[in-house]
């Protein structure tokens, strides 16, 4: 067996670390499914071919924003070996929101299109079928006809006045907070700091909606049981979460639904959506046969959530020496058409500003904002990935201002045991200090003595 | 035209754990009568090696090798619950959970084992290899092979254990955003070396060096995998994805992997990695969560070694040749004014 071994440092921490009678923590043990995987052995959802399968496959909006006019289902149900097309009208509960389970409402979004689409390719009527290439073809063939309205792309513009209303379940174009239309970090009082600060310093950061992009694409197979109940094989991230959401989707008692699963190709957070198994479920009920319900390359990296796109102002009061004394932050998260995870993506956005330094000024207004475009939800990193790429360009703008060494200045500031972090909870167990230490080190990055003496533990140099 | 050499650095942390918490996870655990402890659960396994980590739980927690060890995920029907694999959570809450049932099941172990050996079972102890033993008295033991059989059909005893982890929710205060949202914090630091061609705009990552405190490596080789992997993933974050090239435009949206470009294995910059613990007083062993992190400081890094190699300050993911040329463009634009 060979594999890369970083090395584990024993030097920092030397107290805390312990554990030298471990006998199998701390070891290197093979992982339990390299063997499969690299022998193509692993058996994952899409090896369960049952007899009398049936395929799946979506109509889907071709425009971003529009009323449906028709629907006409009549040259779909014509393609031999098409066996239904089912409309909202076949789901029993056909709108949905996935934190319910969690107590985050309101239900925003259909299962299959109702009476508008508000993204492009939103899913409209599901065509079910012999083969993949009958669903397929009975897919394009539905013909629906639209009454286009005009579409919202940008976060700023959707929250102006007057911009068009994406989701009339929320009823304005942004989540709300407990009454409020941002969730808020208040903490200290940011504008006394940028008054008396030596340099107030402010930038603009932006990203883009990034896929999750798994080997294994967003897919599921329902096998109707002889005891009435559905076995669901799913590549979900999360099974009960899945099975608690499709069970409230069919108006059916949780125990007769069944998700196995569990070894996944790949998920990245974009298969903790719940956007197959449903649709699938009915499917599978309307035509009492297995269904297989998959997306194609295209559908994961057009239609399956992103990561959502970002947009960061990030203003910092700063002294002469680097000591940050405050940081305002104003976050737009671009959720696209309905809320599924966003509400909670942007909850832990706020909780990890303003990144890893003791400020003891923060104000941060964080935005979950409604756009016509793929719902955004869910992805690795989720809220943090984008908020550090700003916050440590940010960090590196302010060195480059102050001529400053930009570990030098880290290391001023980073947060150590005992500080409040701007949501008000007390710092433990911090080592950010540390790990910048030896990344200096390995890097050949000198350090004068008295950084180098630095502790997450001791206020020593500050 | 000319190659142009630069450093970047960025320092960050990540939680652990469901955002708030309330995120609960459990565990099952029992011996069959081979002795084979099944490790029931309903978690998901993505690549990233919870089966194995949870395998390592147990193991060291009932002090048996690893070989007898099964984990049985993840069946709703069988396995108890799990809220999923996401947000760190899944070495967290079901390494403490797998950790709890173990110690449980353990305790019976040790129980039957006194009785077998007509022994107490605060004199007994286990070394990892399959013994419980005498401490003291190595030559008094009995094998869990023969003990796992015993229990059943001498002792009438079944050695198992139940195992829950729960982070109780927090609310946060919604006019201030008092709350208390992670388990712990994981902490790292990257430096990244790269070079900018100034006449095709392309940006290559030579090096990156990481800096990784995950409290505790519960396995060093997985943890360097997540690290190093992850880095790749926040280096093709950094210059090349994204399904929406010119956001907030909607066009030109790719639809496969032609289109949606990432780093090939010529693309990759030497890793040169380090871990460092700080055991987490509510880790499993002092465990973090770092599954989600690998990929952010990379990004940063890559942006301000950018700046300073050719001086272009990208403020737009991602760091395309089309955004460094225009980049460089404007600062032309700049000297001649």
């Amino acid at each position: 067996m060979t594999y890369r071994l970083a090395p584990v440092d024993t030097t920092a921490f030397a107290a805390e670390r312990g554990g030298g009678d471990l006998t199998v923590i701390g070891s290197v043990v093979q992982r339990s499914d390299a063997r499969g995987h690299v022998t193509g052995r692993t058996e994952f959802f899409e090896d369960v071919a049952p007899p009398r399968l049936a395929h799946l496959k979506m109509h889907r909006s071709a425009r971003h924003h529009a009323r449906i006019a028709a629907v006409d289902l009549g040259e779909a149900l014509a393609v031999p070996g098409v066996l239904r097309v089912l409309t909202h009208a076949d789901v029993p509960n056909n709108l949905y929101t996935p934190l319910k389970l969690i107590g985050v409402g309101p239900d925003d979004e259909p299962i299959l299109a109702v009476d508008k689409v508000r993204y492009l390719g939103e899913p409209i009527c599901a065509v079910v079928a012999e083969t993949e290439a009958a669903a397929l073809e009975g897919a394009a063939r539905v013909k629906v006809t639209y009454e286009d309205l005009p579409p919202v792309f940008d976060v700023e513009e959707a929250l102006r006045e007057g911009a068009p209303l994406v989701n009339e379940y929320h009823g304005q174009n942004h989540f709300i907070y407990e009454g409020h239309h941002c969730r808020r970090i208040r903490f200290g009082d940011v504008e006394a700091a940028f008054a008396r600060a030596d340099h107030v310093l402010e930038w603009r950061y932006q990203s883009a909606p990034i896929e999750q992009a798994p080997v294994e694409t967003t897919g599921c197979v329902v096998i109707p049981q002889a005891d009435g109940r559905l076995r669901i094989h799913s590549d979900t991230q999360a099974c009960f979460f899945t099975l608690d959401n499709t069970a409230l989707i069919l108006e059916t008692p949780f125990n007769k639904l069944r998700i196995v699963g569990g070894t996944v190709g790949g998920g990245f957070g974009g298969k903790v959506d719940v956007v197959v198994e449903p649709i699938a479920c009915v499917a599978a009920m309307a035509t009492d046969r297995p269904v297989k319900f998959v997306y194609d390359r295209a559908e994961e990296m057009q239609v399956s959530s992103p990561r959502a796109a970002e947009r960061l102002y990030i203003k910092d009061a700063v002294m002469n020496d680097g000591k940050i004394i405050g940081r305002k932050i104003t976050l737009y998260v671009d959720a696209g058409a309905y809320a599924r995870h966003s509400p909670y993506g942007v909850t832990k956005a706020a909780a990890h500003l303003p990144g890893p330094y003791a400020i003891p000024n923060v104000w941060a207004d964080c935005h979950c904002v409604f756009t016509n475009r793929t719902p955004s939800s869910a992805m690795r990193g989720f809220g943090v990935t984008i908020a550090d790429f700003a916050l440590e360009s940010q960090m590196d703008q302010v060195a480059r201002t102050l001529g400053m060494d930009p570990l030098q200045l880290r290391l001023l500031n980073a947060y150590r045991d005992g500080d409040v972090k701007a949501h008000r909870k007390v710092a433990e167990g911090t080592a950010l200090v540390e790990v910048i230490q030896k990344a200096a080190e390995m890097s050949g990055h000198e350090l004068p003595e008295t950084y180098r003496r630095m502790s997450s533990t001791t206020r020593e140099g500050l | 035209m000319a190659k142009l050499r630069g450093r970047g650095y960025a320092s960050v942390n990540y939680p652990t754990g469901m955002n708030l918490g309330g995120d609960p996870s459990q565990a099952l655990v029992h011996a069959t009568t081979t002795g084979t402890f099944v490790i029931s659960l309903s978690s998901v396994d993505l690549g990233q090696g919870i089966k194995t980590i949870a395998a390592q739980c147990a193991a060291e927690t009932l002090g048996l090798p690893m070989e007898n060890i099964l984990v049985d995920t993840a069946d709703t029907d069988t396995g108890p619950h799990c809220m999923g694999t996401f947000a760190s959570r899944g070495t967290h809450r079901v390494g403490n959970a797998v950790i709890m049932a173990a110690a449980e099941a353990r305790g019976v172990m040790l129980e039957v084992a006194a009785e077998e050996l007509e022994v107490d079972a605060a004199d007994l102890e286990t070394d990892g290899t399959g013994y419980i033993a005498v401490k003291g008295a190595q030559d008094k033991r009995v094998h869990i092979t023969d003990l796992a059989l015993a229990a059943h059909f001498k002792h009438g005893r079944t050695i198992s254990g139940r195992g829950i982890y729960l982070k109780e929710p927090s609310v946060p205060v919604p006019e201030t955003g008092e709350m208390d949202p992670d388990s712990c914090q994981a902490h790292a630091c990257t430096v990244a070396v790269v070079e900018v061609d100034d006449e095709t705009g392309v940006v290559e990552v030579l090096e990156l060096f990481n800096a990784y405190e995950i409290g505790r490596a519960l396995n060093p080789a997985m943890a360097t995998q997540q690290v190093e992997g992850g880095a790749w993933m926040g280096l093709s974050h950094a210059l090349f994805e994204t399904t929406e090239p010119y956001y907030p435009a909607r066009d030109h949206g790719p639809r496969d992997f032609a289109g949606y470009l990432m780093p090939g294995p010529a693309d990759l910059p030497v890793q040169h990695s380090l871990l460092l613990e700080r055991p987490s007083a509510n880790g499993p062993y002092g465990a973090k969560g770092i599954g989600e992190m690998t990929a952010n400081a990379p990004i940063p890094a890559i942006a301000n070694a950018i700046f300073d190699a050719c001086g272009v300050r990208l403020t737009s993911m991602p760091f395309t040749p089309e955004r460094v040329l225009r980049g460089l463009d404007a600062l032309k634009t700049e000297e001649t004014c």
